[in-house]
């Protein structure tokens, strides 16, 4: 069974972009628009992992990843986040909210997917 | 699925008018942090979005205007009348951007930088614009080495939805990972917390990558585990010994023994090992690492020892020159084998014959492939070369080098080293710039000289170029023409004023300094090339730099030419200018009016009687050959007689006598035993080309 991959980002052009590279890796993948959608579809779905970006509307990225974390199956779930180069210090605030790794905006799909491959792998 | 272009454009345009409400919003309320919280969004998506679909330039200009935006929203700025008409007229210029992405009209670039530079001037400190792209930080070597990896993350890894088998089997991507896993850590079964990650681990790595690579697989935790890379076995390395460390010391390089301890256990009559698991000092599984450790070096030095012992033996370079002596003796007999047997009727005799022909042709070609070498290796040495006469002159100057695999035969390679330093001194002492020059003029401080070869036919192309001011044509024509090597009333051509250069004693250094102008460098150039057998020349673009182009022949000993008969004469061209061979009847020659030129297919190409230039008075026969050659770029006819066959030329000097004769570079041996020259086909063509123009004048 493939694994299922969430992507948050409020970004159109970056959710296509995360779905292509994902889906053309065998991954499946649930889209949401921002933390709250987010939320709201992982309480009815499961997935294998999570990438999230920082900055959205109604909850970011950081909000998100500790109300994932806080649910008990979630908590060992991968969770990568999307940082842009010139906020290195959210790299460290997402990972004490409890992300596992993350993606610096833009990047390339082999980027994206090499990174994907180190914390869920297909 | 649309497509990611209309995606984007789609998103780009409901964000501009995002931005724009969120701004008008922001003027009638500039403390509302919603509305400062609104702009930047907009802004930092955009950004994100344009570098993901490829708009650079729309997501460097949103950079800009994000990064004051970012101040705001931290409270270092207050948002003012300026900072909203600043962003707005840059919303309308996005805006502009974007269309312009979709074919309308382009925006104006300086309004662009004016923008930019207008949001940096609101930066408290000009902040260093971080590039947009990531470049990946491992590098490649050729050479694989050997890395000791110890990986002990914290307990609490897999509440960071991080699964360390992941991570070590991305290691073994890198190369060949010899994973032992050490469970010491483990606590009784009572006191585990299933949720926590006790093991740690030992991986040997062989990788040609470098340790940043490995370093990469653990960036994600690295504040979360301690992680050490030690670099045990580096395979380029020639002069190591098999051997390698004894257990002992692996156990205290991994910090698994204190040395105090390994002294104390090996005064023990026993074997270390098992002492040491005896007495509990290390256990098991960090023996069994460190005894793999050992194995794994070893047999890694072992391959690496039989590995160069087989790919290569030292032999004189003298004992080389004998064998291709040898084979070249042998093709001259074998020619003259081919030629004896092809006139008798004996099957058997022939078809040895031709046997005898194929294993020499192979022999031949075996032998002159041993000769070759790469030309990396003069090439490197330019390096400190570059760099001390740079230094020497002030100059900054960087070289790059390509092509540096291709293959020449040694002693052209040996031959070259003084031309070379010629060429690189000049284009350093004469072409590249003072760096306060070049920046003056809007080139980059450092020069840069290039050097490459390529491969083209049976030739090898070597390119010397620099970014340097180009060749000063005024200055070289009026030292030519006060020199006396040419009329001030010669109309020259751009090249034929740049190949002045090559003249003998022509110089144009103002003063003559340790690097260049001794008036010795370019003529000498040309001689060792010619030497070569090669030919040189030169393309120069003011501003922007000279090239020296050097054309070589892939080797010297051997090459196949064209045999071809005039009267009772034997002549081979290098078959590698031939071209193509026609016909040249005497009523063909007739439709020319006297002027020496052919219509082949159309088009006309000047050619030069052989006979005429040798002064053969032998009849004439009816229908001639004329081979057309490449030269230069020029298509030139030689006529002949008949043209006999391919034949493998093996080179024999002239003698010091004959040796500067021009339009002759060598003779060889036929079958028979006759003796043919080799003519050199540049020089006859230029001294046709002579000929003719003292004749018009």
């Amino acid at each position: 069974m493939s694994k299922r991959v969430m992507t948050v980002d409020d970004s159109s052009t970056v959710r296509q972009v995360l779905h292509m590279t994902l889906e053309g890796a065998g991954y499946e993948v649930l889209q949401a628009v921002d933390g709250v959608d987010a939320l709201k579809k992982l309480s009815t779905e499961i997935v294998d992992m999570l990438v999230t970006d920082l900055n959205m509307p109604n909850m970011d990225g950081i909000a998100l990843i500790k109300q994932v974390r806080r649910n008990p199956g979630n908590r060992f779930m991968p969770i990568i986040m999307l940082t842009t180069e010139s906020q290195p210090e959210k790299k460290l605030e997402g990972k004490s909210a409890g992300a596992s790794g993350w993606i610096v905006k833009p990047f390339k799909p082999e980027q994206l997917l090499a990174v994907v491959r180190m914390v869920c792998p297909v | 699925m649309s497509s990611l272009i209309d995606t984007f454009r789609d998103e780009a345009l409901e964000l501009i008018l995002e931005l724009e409400s969120a701004l008008l919003e922001l003027e009638e309320s500039p403390h509302d942090a919603t509305q400062i919280d609104r702009v930047f969004r907009a802004l930092h998506t955009l950004k994100g979005s344009g570098g993901l679909a490829g708009f650079d330039d729309v997501a460097g200009f949103c950079h800009e205007a994000e990064t004051v935006f970012e101040l705001v929203r931290s409270g270092e700025r207050q948002v003012d009348q300026e900072l909203v008409s600043l962003t707005l007229s840059a919303q309308d210029h996005l805006k502009g951007m974007l269309l312009a992405e979709f074919g309308a009209d382009a925006v104006d670039d300086e309004q662009t930088a004016e923008l930019v530079a207008a949001f940096q001037a609101l930066l408290p400190f000009r902040q260093e614009i971080s590039s947009h792209s990531i470049e990946s930080m491992t590098g490649h070597s050729s050479d694989q080495v050997t890395y000791r990896i110890r990986f002990r993350p914290e307990p609490n890894l897999f509440r960071q939805g991080v699964q360390p088998q992941f991570l070590l089997n991305e290691l073994t991507h890198l190369g060949e990972a010899i994973v032992v896993a050490q469970l010491d850590g483990i606590p009784p079964l009572d006191e585990l917390d299933p949720e926590e990650c006790r093991v740690y681990w030992d991986v040997l790595l062989t990788t040609d990558q470098d340790e940043n690579a490995i370093r990469d697989v653990f960036i994600f935790v690295e504040e979360n585990c301690e992680l050490v890379i030690q670099q045990i076995d580096d395979g380029s390395r020639l002069d190591q010994v098999e051997d390698y460390k004894r257990l002992g010391e692996i156990l205290v390089e991994r910090g698994d023994l204190t040395p105090k301890d390994l002294e104390k256990y090996l005064k023990e009559k026993k074997r270390l090992g098992e002492a040491l698991i005896e007495e509990g000092a290390v256990n098991g599984s960090k023996i069994h690492s460190a005894l793999l450790e050992q194995e794994r070096v070893q047999t890694l030095r072992r391959e690496r020892k039989a590995h160069d012992a087989m790919e290569s033996i030292r032999v004189k370079s003298d004992r080389l020159d004998k064998l291709v002596n040898l084979v070249g003796e042998m093709v001259t007999v074998q020619a003259r084998l081919s030629q004896f047997s092809s006139g008798r009727v004996d099957a058997e005799l022939l078809s040895i014959a031709e046997e005898v022909e194929r294993l020499t042709w192979d022999l031949r070609d075996q032998v002159l492939s041993i000769r070759m070498l790469p030309i990396g290796g003069t090439f490197s040495r330019f390096k400190r070369l570059v760099r001390d006469l740079g230094a020497e002159l002030d100059k900054e100057v960087m070289l790059i080098t390509d092509g540096g695999e291709t293959e020449l035969d040694k002693t052209v390679i040996d031959q070259l080293n003084d031309p070379l330093v010629h060429l690189v001194r000049n284009s350093i002492g004469h072409g590249i710039e003072p760096a306060g020059v070049r920046k003056a003029i809007g080139k980059p401080g450092k020069g840069r000289i290039t050097l490459s070869a390529q491969h083209s036919g049976a030739y090898v192309l070597l390119t010397v170029a620099d970014d340097g001011a180009g060749l000063d044509l005024g200055r070289i024509r009026a030292k030519a023409i006060e020199k006396g090597l040419i009329n001030a009333q010669d109309d020259l051509s751009e090249r034929e004023i740049s190949s002045l250069i090559f003249v003998p004693g022509f110089s144009t250094a103002e003063e003559v300094s340790n690097v260049s102008g001794r008036g010795v460098g370019m003529d000498v150039v040309r001689l060792a090339i010619d030497a070569l057998r090669g030919s040189i020349e030169v393309h120069s673009e003011a501003g922007q730099g000279t090239t020296f182009i050097i054309k070589l022949p892939l080797t010297l000993a051997i090459i196949d030419g064209l045999l071809i008969d005039i009267a009772t004469e034997h002549y081979i061209l290098p078959l590698s200018a031939v071209e193509e061979c026609i016909e040249l009847s005497r009523a063909d020659a007739e439709l020319a009016h006297g002027r020496n030129l052919v219509k082949v297919r159309g088009e006309i190409v000047p050619y030069v009687r052989l006979r005429d230039e040798f002064n053969i008075n032998h009849d004439c026969p009816e229908i001639e050959q004329v081979v057309i050659a490449n030269i230069e770029g020029l298509r030139i006819g030689f006529v002949v007689d008949h043209v006999v066959g391919e034949h493998q030329t093996v080179i024999k000097n002239l003698g010091r006598m004959y040796q500067d004769i021009a339009g002759v570079s060598g003779a060889t041996i036929l079958g028979d035993g006759r003796v043919a020259l080799i003519l050199d086909l540049p020089q006859l063509a230029e001294r046709a080309e002579k000929h003719e123009k003292s004749a018009l004048h």
